[in-house]
């Protein structure tokens, strides 16, 4: 190599071109000297502390966890939220694939990440959550119990992880440039994404139908034969919802990666999806008012649990879908995008709902679960180290744009 | 048709065949076989005899070698327990409960609280390593070589019996009631907690002679039981069964259970399995092939367009 030219130009070698984003490691480490990063490292310094102590100490000491109350926030908002809100990957994926709605081609591999790294997450929460964490292949190697939900919940996951992975490697090979590889995997997007479509289809309801085994616990509000549909439903309004908060975010940090950047068009995708959210909140409320006649619960209505019942399923699913329509309508962007926040919020109440709030309900006070702090910090905690991964890849693969070096994928 | 498509079906077809109807067939057959082993083992708990002793729950914390024990004669002196209403726990598999008795309050009713040994157990169904077996004598036993730890058991037992190690950081187990499995399946043999009953509260003997026995007793005692045999259909039916003098709500039990076995309350939602994975891929392609089409007649109406005006 000309010596002179390497010394007039940086160049940098693989791993200041790959990991330290072109930078020498000196520059790398000062870029990261952010006030957002600072938070993030307070968040580790006391989150992986915890983390060890459950590792070590078991669940007694560092979690509210009882014989009456087995299941806390690691399953009830990690696990249910977490998948339910990673649903976009294979809404987007079915639009963009088997639909053919080009115009949202470009939302498929962030929502495929966003899924990606949602179940990934969703299940490192749940190792913490399991008593032997060190088992978790058992029902896949040791033991089938194919009589359990749970099973199908544990493979459709597993499985349905390794389909997203899939449809999400094309980005990484053209990140490390491998030609070959890269064109295998697009060929098997079609594959993943039917096969992903009929797995979400099945763990999105398996996830509500581990409470089919409880109609003594769980509240008659909640409670239904309907629960697998209600929650395949309201995982599909998750996955919107995400993708459009996910798109606004993204398109706002990472706006530098884009050329020719239009924000028009992301605005123009929001309104549609708006408009998908909508229509499917709509259904989603009529459900559940057939739940309600189907059940015969109208009279718990008019009780304390009744209220709150009302509150998710009038304020955070009635509500949104006429504002969405009317965002929609007159083509509010921003209006779009605050709803989604509060729908996305929305599925977090219900989800919390059936695994905590009116589960057990039937219990006194006393017996009843509330979060231990490490409960919740261990939670942040996963949730910060995914956004961080998130960040982080986002930095490195073509996930917004086009790589230059590549053929754009035919949708 | 592409050569990669047809590659593609190929793979589809294959894959959808050995998941699911291997898939589907191992479901109905462990569903259908969760047995009602007619010849199996149960016990009748009589509540208006019980006095309270606690010796049951010695016996029992000595016979499986639970931690903390404690002597005899402090099970029998210590009566502050029953103030408060006990569960089972990790190092305790049964407990003694004291009842105000509304038709003599002088004479408090107590309930002894163990696993039903249900007949078709929620605990086994919800288990995804199937460390719960029911088995031929009756006793529904746990394996704690194969569980995870993800305590799906305790939520899905409709009598809130499943225990855990929360204290135990590396090999926590689910704990509960054995049946005395080991004692019982031999000759002659009975759960450690009736073979201690000073007043025979319990009777030991086959699930389908106790509740001859049952009715009998209550037909004989005219006023001194209500008329339910609790267990006999609950969930389905339970090993264990419970006879009162007042109704089963006022001593503990859960009276809006139903009679329908909790698997079979998940067993719709599994039967979808199938159909899903037959259906969706024949739509999904479906879809798929209108959209092809779709851009293909597009993309051919440009090309005609183009050649138009250049024909001109």
């Amino acid at each position: 190599m000309d010596a002179s030219a390497a010394t007039a130009e940086f160049k940098p070698t693989w791993v200041q071109d790959k990991l330290f984003l072109g930078m020498t490691f000196k520059d790398y480490f000062r870029s990261n000297l952010t006030p957002f990063n600072a938070v993030v490292t307070m968040i580790l310094a006391v989150g992986i502390p915890v983390i060890l102590y459950r590792l070590l100490y078991g669940l007694g000491p560092s979690t509210n966890l009882s014989n009456n109350n087995p299941w806390g926030i690691w399953i009830g908002f990690d696990m249910l939220c977490g998948v339910a809100l990673a649903a976009g990957g294979f809404v987007i994926g079915t639009a963009v694939h088997l639909m053919g709605m080009k115009e949202y081609g470009f939302l498929f591999r962030p929502a495929v990440l966003t899924g990606f790294l949602g179940y990934l997450f969703a299940i490192i929460a749940l190792t913490f959550d399991l008593g032997r964490y060190y088992r978790i292949p058992y029902p896949m190697v040791v033991s089938w119990g194919v009589n359990s939900v749970l099973f199908l919940v544990a493979w459709h996951v597993a499985l349905y992880l390794s389909c997203q992975f899939v449809e999400w490697c094309p980005a990484i090979w053209e990140w490390l440039n491998l030609t070959k590889l890269r064109k295998i995997f697009i060929k098997t997007t079609l594959a993943a994404t039917i096969f992903g479509v009929c797995l979400s289809m099945l763990h999105q309801s398996a996830l509500g139908s581990i409470f089919l085994l409880m109609p003594e616990k769980l509240h008659p509000l909640w409670y239904s034969e309907y629960i697998p549909l209600f929650f395949f439903m309201s995982a599909i309004i998750g996955g919107l919802a995400m993708t459009i908060i996910e798109s606004m975010a993204s398109h706002r940090i990472f706006a530098h990666q884009i050329k020719n950047h239009d924000p028009g068009h992301l605005d123009r995708v929001t309104l549609g999806l708006g408009k998908a959210t909508s229509v499917a909140l709509f259904a989603y409320f009529f459900m559940k008012v057939v739940g309600l006649a189907h059940g015969h619960t109208w009279a718990y209505l008019d009780t304390g649990y009744g209220y709150w019942y009302l509150v998710e399923v009038i304020g955070f699913v009635l509500v949104p879908a006429f504002a969405l329509m009317y965002a929609v309508q007159n083509r509010l962007v921003r209006m779009v995008r605050v709803w989604a926040i509060v729908v996305a919020l929305g599925i977090v109440l219900n989800r919390v709902n059936h695994s905590i709030i009116a589960f057990n309900w039937h219990l006194p006070w006393a017996d009843r679960y509330v979060p231990h702090w490490m409960e919740v910090v261990l939670t942040v905690t996963v949730v910060t180290i995914g956004v961080l991964t998130f960040r982080w890849i986002m930095n490195r693969m073509p996930i917004l744009y086009d790589h230059p070096d590549f053929e754009p994928e035919r949708h | 048709m592409h050569p990669e498509r047809r590659d593609f079906l190929k793979l589809l077809a294959g894959g959808t065949i050995v998941t699911v109807f291997g898939f589907a067939e191992r479901v109905q057959a462990d569903i259908a076989g969760l047995p009602g082993y007619p010849n199996q083992f149960g016990v009748l708990v009589d509540t208006t005899v019980c006095v309270g002793c606690r010796r049951c729950e010695w016996a029992c914390k000595q016979w499986n070698k639970l931690p903390n024990r404690k002597n005899l004669d402090e099970y029998e002196k210590d009566q502050t327990v029953f103030r408060t209403m006990r569960r089972t726990l990790a190092d305790t598999y049964t407990v003694v409960n004291r009842f105000e008795n509304p038709r003599d309050p002088s004479r408090p009713i107590y309930v002894k609280k163990q696993c039903m040994h249900c007949y078709e157990p929620g605990c086994a169904s919800s288990c995804f390593v199937k460390a719960f077996t029911k088995r031929p004598v009756g006793a529904v036993t746990y394996d704690a070589s194969l569980c995870v730890g993800c305590r799906y058991c305790m939520a899905a037992c409709p009598f809130d019996i499943p225990a855990y190690q929360y204290d135990e950081p590396f090999t926590p187990e689910v704990t509960k009631c054995t049946f005395c499995f080991d004692r019982i399946s031999k000759e002659g043999g009975v759960p450690a907690c009736v073979g201690i009953c000073p007043v025979e509260t319990m009777t030991f003997g086959r699930r389908a002679d106790l509740i001859d026995l049952a009715h009998k007793k209550i037909r004989d005692n005219p006023g001194r039981y209500v008329n339910h045999v609790y267990g006999e259909n609950e969930v389905g039916g339970t090993s264990w069964m419970y006879l009162s003098s007042v109704p089963f709500n006022r001593i503990g039990f859960r009276t809006d259970l139903g009679t329908a076995p909790i698997p079979t309350l998940g067993k719709p939602f599994l039967s979808l399995v199938a159909p899903v994975f037959i259906t969706i891929p024949a739509l999904a392609m479906g879809f798929y092939s209108f959209k092809k089409r779709r851009d293909k007649l597009a993309e051919e109406e440009i090309r005609k367009a183009l050649e138009k005006k250049e024909g001109k």
